[in-house]
């Protein structure tokens, strides 16, 4: 409609233009010469185009937008479940709030497939917006105030989304994404999720979590089942399960976490995370641990 | 049509009694509406290539994805400081320029209304800037965009000068656009030529008249959002701090309902040019002139109802959002009379494809583009989806630049002959239109894509493999290209006062008063003051319209001193002779003082901003300094 919209109206002034066109060398010349006479019906113009057209189209245009607003604003069927998104500068606290166990991950929201879900939205800090185009329009992010979404993945897969208020520094590097799974394969993921760990292999992984204490990791960070309880970054109990880090600014592997750890605001700059000075052998081993949280 | 002549020695008297005073004292105490009106043109086109070449940083930015050139503190200063000077500094202003010039020569009147205040209105518009850019220096720009989302804005987050400098020049700049509006306003009821009533008056007229209420109303919004995030930021008032009982959305809805009428103030008197400039070129009265002008008047009303399609995101309830969503539907009506009247007009007409007409079908163009796609964004379930991704960015470019660029375009076209007195080259003026209008299409079009493939607005840079690099590339090609096109312009500018044709009174043989006077018009603009008889003066007795009879060639001349008629309101009836003030330094020693207070507040230094308010209060007593004024009542 917008399209057909817009070439009708081109194809007007195009026409417009061309049907009298003067000629240039004798226009402007002064005199009598080259005025046109008003025509009766000339009104009609801006009464059919100007009015009674848009008129109808609007009243249409908007008739659909109810239809749909009235369509999308509730799911149709009861949630199965809520979640709980928070959002920080620049990255998305998940947590599956309605479960005792209180999993909570960080910029994957895990979800089955085929059910409505419903989203309770807050913020840490300044407004976010979240949107996963593919499954939802956006819902701001307000600090202050709690927002409701519902969302509902018909096909398995990942969906993209990002924070699209802009929201400082790194507005740009705060992707979100919404992984549906078969309800079987979400189930077994949440109940993995809730685990706790419960202790450290020797070797390096035990190095690197004395590493991980000892260092300034545990006071922003919390690994479930170990004092680190930190409430600023995100949850890393179960880091090694997830496809990316830094807000989705990296693939998830050894060398981008290395990366990270040792010069975050290289990567991100202006990020919360503060460059943790740390020998070679300590960050090996602090990356060992790492891995092992999954 | 022949000016009007008078003896010379007359017209000596009237350039005596009008004319600035040269020298240093003149250039700062001038108040000839032409001089500021030239000001205000020059300075906020000087705006207009700031953000131009901000753009042209984002731009080369943006063009491949995982681009470091720029660190995201620049990226967003930059990108900030892009919209703001566009939209505060040029969108605005450069209309106030064509308005400052153009009204007392289009209703027949000698200069404003208020001139001190005028200047007072050019000064602030230059010193705010000025102000504002003094952020560059510091290296501490703005960088929350030019919509500035509390709480971002707050200390916690923004602990630097930037938002300081945001809030205090937008305080600064609200001075010299209240002051502007409330002039015209004055001027319009005020000052017009006898006989130029209100069914007279040229649609650009009713457009600047519209958004000067608009603004007046529009503007303590925006001003106090300003001043409540300065209270917050220095005085820990917390008026958008959530966590203590403020809100974060009080600033967004301050912002928008100031922010969308703004948008209409910026594109009301620009689609005013070319209602004005289509019947030049297409050799007839404008079709529906009474529809177009109530339009435009509703247009500005409606404006006030349309804030919260801004904020649909934000959760509030459906059906708020769905009156909104009406509102901003229904004031597509007005725009789709305007441009009704134009293809009528055209149609019925005899187009003329002179460089302004050509800028002002493409303007048509553009105009529909951006009110379809603002159909979709006022379409709440839709605008869920489009909403801060460059669906946004594509639509609003436009909006601003097909509206209000290419319309400020046909009007340099249409009138630098008349205040320059040469013509522009019109070979350079078609180059300078295919390039600005190619460049727009290829690099705005794409972007409409881009937001319906996910990009989201006020990204410093993206990753690759999401589809967005082949489109950003054409993107900025096309902003390159559109560059190109304003450059090509302003050559031709000063190609123009080297060797430009003499434009003599009237170039296009155009019906309005403006074309009465040579080329440029003389500091008293007219010598004897017109009596209007009709909407189209010079056109009399040559169209198939029924008119009254102007005369241009007998009305009283007024050379006792600075002399112009105070008419009526609506008819504008003469009733009283006013006596206008000569050039005076104040409106630029009170522009100065403001400019000293805004560095006390932005420095914290209470002796900088006590000196400010001291020098305020001695330059209100000396502008309002008893020194004999005359007002003679009519006949007397």
């Amino acid at each position: 409609m917008s399209v057909a919209v817009v070439l009708a109206i081109t194809a007007l002034v195009i026409a417009g233009g061309w049907r009298r066109r003067h000629d240039n060398a004798r226009s402007s010349g002064g005199g009598n010469a080259g005025f046109v006479d008003q025509s009766a019906n000339e009104l009609r113009w801006i009464v059919v185009g100007g009015m009674i057209v848009p008129a109808v189209i609007l009243t249409l245009t908007f008739a659909f937008t109810i239809v749909t607003e009235n369509a999308t604003a509730a799911p149709p069927a009861s949630a199965a479940m809520t979640i709980e998104i928070i959002g920080h500068r620049w990255w998305w606290e998940v947590k599956y709030s309605g479960d005792s166990a209180g999993p909570v991950t960080a910029n994957e929201v895990h979800v089955p497939v085929g059910k409505p879900i419903r989203l309770e939205l807050t913020s840490a800090d300044v407004i976010h917006s979240f949107w996963i185009p593919q499954l939802a329009g956006k819902t701001d992010v307000i600090p202050g105030q709690r927002n409701i979404a519902w969302i509902q993945a018909d096909a398995p897969g990942v969906y993209r989304g990002a924070c699209t208020e802009y929201c400082g520094q790194q507005h740009a590097n705060m992707a979100a994404f919404v992984v549906a799974q078969s309800p079987a394969d979400f189930a077994q993921w949440l109940e993995h999720q809730r685990a706790v760990v419960t202790g450290v292999a020797p070797g390096p992984a035990a190095a690197g979590f004395a590493v991980f204490q000892a260092s300034a990791c545990a006071s922003c960070h919390t690994i479930r089942g170990t004092s680190a309880s930190g409430r600023i970054g995100p949850d890393l109990t179960h880091l090694a399960s997830r496809a990316t880090i830094a807000g989705g600014t990296l693939a998830n592997n050894r060398g981008n976490l290395a990366g990270w750890i040792a010069n975050p605001q290289t990567i991100k700059p202006g990020n919360v995370m503060p460059a943790i000075p740390l020998r070679s052998r300590d960050l090996q081993a602090l990356l060992a641990y790492l891995e092992t949280l999954q | 049509m022949a000016t009007t002549t008078v003896p010379a020695p007359v017209s000596e008297r009237l350039t005596r009694i009008w004319e600035t005073a040269p020298g240093l004292f003149g250039a700062l105490a001038s108040v000839d509406h032409k001089t500021i009106g030239k000001r205000y043109l020059v300075t906020s086109i000087v705006f207009l290539i700031l953000g131009g070449a901000e753009a042209a940083a984002l731009r080369v930015q943006l063009a491949r994805p995982d681009t470091s050139l720029m660190t995201p503190e620049a990226y967003n200063q930059i990108f900030s400081m892009h919209g703001i000077t566009m939209i505060f500094w040029y969108a605005a202003p450069v209309l106030s320029g064509f308005s400052n010039y153009m009204w007392p020569l289009m209703l027949g009147a000698r200069d404003m209304a208020c001139p001190r205040a005028n200047a007072l209105s050019y000064w602030t518009f230059l010193m705010s800037g000025v102000f504002l850019y003094t952020s560059a220096l510091v290296g501490q720009m703005p960088d929350k965009g030019w919509f500035a989302y509390a709480p971002l804005t707050e200390t916690a987050y923004s602990p630097g000068l930037n938002m300081d400098f945001y809030a205090i020049a937008l305080t600064f700049l609200s001075v010299s656009t209240t002051v502007g509006a409330i002039n015209f306003v004055v001027t319009l009821f005020k000052t017009r030529a006898p006989g130029m009533s209100v069914n007279r008056l040229p649609i650009f007229v009713w457009g600047t008249l519209t958004t000067s209420f608009s603004v007046i109303a529009a503007a303590p919004a925006l001003t106090a959002a300003c001043v409540l995030l300065y209270l917050d930021r220095r005085f820990g008032a917390h008026f958008y701090d959530a966590a203590f009982g403020g809100s974060a959305l009080l600033w967004q809805h301050l912002f928008w309902s100031f922010g969308h009428p703004w948008v209409y103030i910026v594109v009301l008197p620009a689609m005013g040019i070319v209602s004005d400039l289509m019947p030049t070129f297409c050799r007839r009265p404008l079709v529906g002139y009474a529809f177009v002008a109530l339009a435009t008047v509703s247009t500005g009303m409606l404006g006030f109802g349309v804030w919260v399609h801004h904020m649909f995101a934000t959760g509030l309830p459906a059906t708020a959002s769905s009156f909104f969503s009406a509102a901003s539907m229904v004031i597509t009506i007005p725009s789709a009379i305007a441009v009704f009247s134009w293809i009528a007009t055209m149609w019925h007409g005899r187009p003329v494809f002179k460089t302004p007409m050509l800028f002002a079908a493409g303007f048509i163009i553009l105009f529909v583009i951006g009110g379809v796609s603002g159909v979709a964004t006022a379409a709440n379930a839709y605008d869920l989806q489009l909403t801060d991704t460059y669906f946004i960015v594509a639509h609003l470019h436009y909006v601003l630049i097909g509206i209000n660029v290419f319309a400020v375009m046909a009007g340099f076209y249409y009138w630098l002959p008349k205040i320059t007195g040469k013509m522009l080259n019109e070979k350079l003026g078609k180059v300078n239109f295919w390039l600005m209008f190619i460049g727009f299409g290829v690099g705005f079009f794409p972007m409409h894509t881009l937001g319906l493939l996910g990009m989201p607005r006020r990204i410093y840079t993206y990753a690759a493999g999401l589809g967005w690099e082949w489109q950003n590339m054409w993107v900025t090609i096309g902003a390159f290209v559109f560059a190109l096109g304003v450059a090509v312009f302003i050559a031709n500018f000063f190609w123009s006062l080297r060797s430009g044709d003499d434009a003599g009174p009237n170039p296009w043989d155009a019906p309005t008063l403006e074309w009465a006077t040579p080329s440029p018009p003389p500091p008293y603009n007219f010598a004897r003051v017109p009596i209007v008889g009709s909407r189209h003066p010079l056109w009399e007795g040559r169209t198939s319209e029924r008119t009254g009879q102007s005369l241009l060639d007998t009305g009283p001349i007024l050379d006792e001193g600075r002399d112009t008629f105070g008419t009526t309101p609506l008819d504008a009836e003469p009733d009283e002779i006013l006596r206008m003030p000569e050039d005076t330094m104040w409106p630029f020693f009170l522009s100065l003082s403001i400019l000293v207070v805004s560095y006390g507040l932005l420095f914290d230094r209470l002796w900088l901003g006590a000196i400010g308010i001291g020098a305020l209060f001695v330059c209100i007593a000396g502008w309002f300094w008893p020194r004999g004024v005359v007002r003679s009542p009519a006949g007397a």
